[in-house]
């Protein structure tokens, strides 16, 4: 039997539906599964305190002190590399073989996956420059794996401002940087903020590289060159070594509750820049 | 003047560093794992599949299967869904709901890869093992996190290939009496094929690199894998397994497994760049 068009388009069209209603039914479901199982075991007293016997007991204060380090520190350093390459690939330069080798080695960087970024980590900060499983170690690792994203997105933002706004600053005797930094980067500054969000979203919920750059200590951190277990890696331990299923449960929420928010964030950045520019 | 040449000067250093970080990292890798595999013997190396450390055995063949048997299995469904998505999305939907779903596909991208893969233990893999049989932990069950992971990456790229596909293509399709459907299937997948092949490979890397959510519900047993429902190890979790205890060979042997990860990926990445980069040419021309 041959269906007619119009019937295949329906089926066709109906099994795609079908397949798209999945999708968001899963994510809900895993928010919904995480949140349901771990909010409960969320106190202020686990959020306040250090962990007793390897998790079983107490809280996670030293590991959410540990993301916000590592992952902070980590965007602090990329956001303004991130940020002048793209500033260099689109305001200061033609496109040419030079731009073309930049975007090449991002676009590179971007692929490579967290594990050999944490064997990099690994051999090239924590041995041979000797910092150990740090913060600073997982920081800097962190910094070069989204290094990328925050290029990409900051040049999209910074392209997206209207030429006429370079125009009327040139125009008006600004000089060039003047007119990037003044003009170009303050219009462009939500969309570019959005990429950096995303970023720190990124930095947070990664554990194969900062497992093998931070390593794992329950204590808090004291200074930069200490050893810290962040929340993502906390939660891996907790759950695959059956330590705690209450409190696996309860770290991931946080975690969950942290990207929720980054990404509530960048999604308003977002909207204010698509407004700013015109969209 | 002059100092608008310094700036741009600086700017060009700075702009330098993701190429040089990345000349780093390869350096580095590389130095740490090419020597143990001339030692051991590329063909030992490569195509042994008997890996214990506690011998000096060190053949990754398995896990290299491993690799590619979760990686194929996660590029089928994640490519079934993020292509309806897409398609859904930009053909189909309304455009207040496709505006309003795009951020929750990020939000997808943005949940950690722990998260997954430990959602995945406690429902699919129970799941897996009452009614197909198997521990559970296998090849099957990591395709299927893996293809939920991926999803994002796919849908997103592929979503830019449609869209970049000329309005007039459609529009000339539908004025020659073709249903929506038989538009999408005959112009739009033709037309952006590129697009879409470059985003299902580069989705593939992107499932042959990820490491913490395969360990969880991969299963990690050394023997290549006979079915789908066997339990299976991968290159990223063999690394991310031993790391934390390898020394000597072993941790180089370690190295060198990051390096033929490392191998792969480039290859896969490179592919999906000239693959768009050729579109990109293409589109100029016309």
């Amino acid at each position: 039997m041959r269906l007619s068009p119009v019937t295949s388009q329906r089926l066709a069209v109906g099994f795609m539906w079908l397949l798209t209603g999945i999708t968001f039914a899963v994510l809900v479901f895993i928010l919904a599964f995480i949140l349901v199982h771990g909010l409960p075991h969320v106190t202020w007293t686990f959020l306040t305190h250090s962990p007793a016997s390897m998790g079983r007991e107490g809280g996670i204060f030293p590991m959410i002190l540990g993301t916000f380090l590592v992952a902070g520190l980590a965007v602090l350093l990329a956001a303004p590399i991130g940020v002048a390459t793209a500033v260099y690939l689109s305001e200061y330069t033609r496109e040419g073989r030079l731009t073309l080798v930049i975007r090449f080695g991002a676009d590179c960087l971007s692929g490579v996956p967290s594990i050999i970024f944490g064997l990099f980590g690994f051999v090239f900060f924590a041995i041979t420059l000797g910092m150990g499983l740090s913060v600073l170690s997982g920081s800097l690792t962190l910094a070069l794996m989204v290094l990328p994203t925050i290029i990409r997105t900051s040049e999209e933002a910074i392209r997206a401002v209207p030429t006429s706004y370079r125009e009327v600053s040139l125009g008006l005797g600004g000089t060039r940087w003047q007119t990037v930094f003044y003009v170009v980067l303050r219009s462009a500054l939500p969309g570019i903020s959005t990429g950096i969000v995303l970023s720190l979203g990124r930095s947070i919920s990664e554990t194969a590289a900062v497992m093998l750059t931070a390593g794992s200590a329950l204590r808090l951190p004291r200074s930069l060159f200490d050893s810290s277990r962040t929340l993502a890696l906390h939660f891996y331990l907790l759950s695959r070594e059956g330590i705690s299923m209450p409190n696996a449960y309860a770290t991931a929420s946080v975690l969950i509750i942290a990207i929720l928010a980054l990404n509530l964030l960048a999604y308003a950045l977002m909207r204010r820049f698509a407004v700013k520019v015109g969209h | 003047m002059k100092r608008d040449k310094v700036i741009g000067a600086i700017l060009l250093a700075v702009a330098l560093s993701a190429i040089t970080g990345l000349a780093i990292i390869t350096v580095f890798i590389f130095r740490e794992g090419v020597p143990i595999i001339l030692r051991v013997g590329p063909r030992q190396f490569f195509l042994s599949t008997d890996w214990d450390p506690s011998l000096g055995h060190f053949g990754i063949l398995s896990m290299m299967v491993g690799s590619l048997f979760v990686t194929v299995g996660a590029a089928v469904i994640g490519v079934v869904f993020s292509l309806s998505l897409a398609i859904v999305l930009t053909q189909f939907a309304p455009p207040g709901l496709s505006a309003a779903l795009k951020p929750v596909i990020e939000l997808l991208a943005g949940i950690p890869s722990v998260v997954y893969g430990f959602v995945g233990v406690v429902t699919l893999v129970p799941l897996i093992r009452q009614w197909l049989g198997g521990p559970g932990l296998s090849v099957l069950a990591a395709s299927i996190v893996l293809g939920v992971m991926i999803l994002p990456t796919i849908t997103s790229i592929a979503i830019d290939a449609l869209q970049a596909v000329p309005k007039s293509y459609l529009e000339g399709s539908i004025a020659l009496g073709a249903t929506r459907w038989q538009t999408v299937t005959m112009v739009l997948l033709r037309a952006a094929r590129s697009g879409l092949v470059a985003a299902i490979i580069l989705g593939m890397g992107r499932a042959i690199g990820e490491t913490m959510a395969v360990i969880m519900v991969a299963g990690n047993a050394l023997d290549v894998p006979r079915s789908l429902l066997a339990p299976v190890r991968t290159l990223t979790s063999n690394i991310a397994l031993e790391m934390g205890y390898a020394s000597g060979d072993h941790r180089q042997a370690l190295f060198a497994t990051g390096v033929t990860l490392f191998v792969i990926i480039t290859i896969l990445n490179t592919a999906a760049l000239a693959i768009s980069r050729q579109r990109a040419g293409k589109r100029r021309a016309t």
